[in-house]
């Protein structure tokens, strides 16, 4: 399975909902090199789900554009995955073949899809399911399940929007080592939403925090650990200290660079 | 090494008696349901030929003893020898199965559109449960009109019955799926024809299989008055051919195999929707 990374070029991001609605955020600017796993951070309504919905190419922006390796993106593409809070796994298939479903919608051979899909499933240590009905597993082989079939497609781009919120604490931890390890392993990029400031540290290369109202970028800092990384280590646990009170600084944060949508 | 083998033995000995257990449980449970079945059916016997009894005490009630469960069981394998229920689900069956068809062909579209597209579910909300309410039968002095053969009549009258129950069912089960596998599948590259036969339709086959058992019970139910007239087939006619003979024990042995044929037809919805339902508990 080859996957490589990708630049993502955010270029002058405005989103608002409706004409009557206020901006969600205004005028975001960011460039994430290829192969980084970058954090977003923020807290609730500050636009971190809706810039991940329109990286994704599930929603559109108002204005301006998300270049990924000049390419920009106007809608869902395979090259672009997006991975939810909750795995939304197919309940009348079983896990090869809700792993494989992605490339059946495209023009795979059967052997292709087989071969992509057995070392998908491998990736993520389910083997010994692989034929049985999602349904009988755990909320945290659903979630593997999940990153199957997303990796399956060879993205260029994971999103992940809190995706391992939903699970205990063991499975979140040992599913963000494992997010991590495979995909720099393959080289891929990751922007994942979290509300998790442990999951950044572990997860990310970098963070960036979002905040105000309408919100926008207000800081961002280097996660520069050596892999693999574990929570209870001092650099980890300094780091994470240094992330907290960058995320309490921008908490206080109001005023936004640029108050008014630009016309 | 002696240990691995007592360990092996013990664990062939557990799994063993687990498997005996749930082998031993689901004979329980098989002979549970079938003595039910069995209790069930005899009851049904028993009072229908008490109650033929209590009419036919009555002398001049005494032509009622050939509609008795004996009478209708004894004439059975008459009826079968001469055709006549051979003949009657032949012809009952075709007209049943196109008429079925038809709706299943028009309802699924139907109710995917009442299901997937808010106005015109609005838009035909009223016209439509309008139509539901319409005995099918009252659109018999029409359908004689409009279509030159009574074979025709009678496929439109069981398709116009049968084809509410396929539309709402679809529509309900679409209204039930989770928005979010639209969303993980248009992700994914899901163009609109994977939507629908990927997506859709695995996932409300549930409901449509529900629906086509609720239109087979009302067409089996409207196939049998509306051969009253016009045709001379099917289990309507035979019926009917019956009671101008004035051969009860016929009629009745008749009335049975409707019965029978109804509950295969039943069962056989049932045995579909649980081999195709992915819903669990």
């Amino acid at each position: 399975m080859a996957i490589r990374g990708t630049e993502i070029k955010i270029q002058g991001l405005t989103h608002r909902y409706g004409s009557r609605s206020g901006v969600t955020f205004n005028r975001v600017d960011l460039v994430s090199p290829p192969g980084e796993a970058l954090a977003i951070i923020g807290r609730s309504g500050c636009g971190k789900s809706t810039l991940l919905h329109i990286l994704a190419g599930v929603l559109k922006p108002t204005e301006g554009k998300v270049l990924l390796n000049g390419t920009e993106i106007t809608a869902p593409s395979p090259r672009w995955v997006m991975m939810f809070q909750a795995p939304h796994l197919f309940p009348w298939m079983t896990v090869t073949q809700n792993v494989g479903v992605g490339l059946s919608f495209g023009r795979w051979s059967k052997q292709e899809i087989a071969e992509r899909v057995t070392e998908a499933i491998k990736l993520v240590e389910l083997q010994e399911f692989a034929t049985a009905n999602v349904q009988d597993l755990s909320g945290g082989q659903q979630q593997r399940v999940a990153l199957a079939r997303s990796l399956v497609m060879e993205p260029e781009l994971l999103l992940l929007d809190e995706p391992f919120s939903a699970l205990d604490a063991f499975t979140r931890a040992s599913l963000q080592k494992d997010v991590r390890s495979i995909a720099k392993r393959k080289g891929f990029n990751i922007v994942f939403v979290t509300h998790d400031i442990d999951e950044a540290v572990i997860m990310g290369d970098r963070a960036v925090i979002m905040a105000g109202s309408p919100g926008n970028i207000v800081h961002e800092l280097d996660i520069d650990l050596p892999d693999p990384r574990d929570r209870h280590d001092d650099a980890v646990q300094a780091l994470r200290t240094r992330l907290m009170a960058t995320f309490q600084e921008a908490a206080n944060y109001t005023k936004p660079q640029s108050a008014t949508l630009a016309a | 090494m002696s240990n691995g083998q007592t360990s092996t033995a013990h664990s062939t000995v557990v799994t063993a008696g687990l498997s005996g257990n749930c082998l031993s449980r689901a004979l329980k449970n098989s002979a549970d349901k079938s003595l039910h079945f069995f209790i069930g059916l005899g009851a049904l016997f028993i009072l229908w030929g008490v109650g033929i009894y209590i009419v036919t005490l009555n002398p001049s009630m005494g032509m009622f003893s050939d509609f008795g469960p004996i009478s209708a069981l004894k004439v059975l394998p008459e009826l079968w020898q001469f055709g006549a229920i051979p003949g009657a689900l032949k012809s009952s069956s075709y007209r049943l199965g196109t008429g079925l068809a038809l709706a299943i062909i028009i309802g699924i579209p139907l109710g995917i559109l009442i299901g997937r597209i808010r106005w015109f579910q609005r838009l035909t909300n009223v016209p439509f449960q309008f139509l539901r309410m319409i005995s099918p039968l009252s659109w018999e002095p029409i359908a004689v009109v409009v279509f030159s053969e009574w074979d025709a009549a009678i496929i439109f009258l069981i398709a116009i019955a049968a084809v509410w129950p396929v539309a709402f069912a679809t529509a309900s089960g679409l209204a039930k799926v989770d928005p979010a596998w639209f969303k993980v599948a248009r992700n994914l590259g899901a163009k609109p024809w994977h939507m629908v036969t990927r997506i859709i339709m695995p996932a409300i086959t549930f409901d449509i299989l529900t629906g086509i058992r609720l239109a087979l019970g009302v067409a089996w139910i409207v196939i049998i008055p509306a051969e009253f007239l016009g045709v001379t087939t099917g289990f309507g006619f035979a019926v009917e051919d019956a009671r101008e003979g004035l051969e009860y024990a016929h009629l009745m042995g008749l009335i049975l195999v409707i019965g029978v044929v109804g509950f295969v037809l039943d069962s056989i919805c049932v045995m579909l929707i649980k081999r195709f339902s992915w819903h669990r508990g």
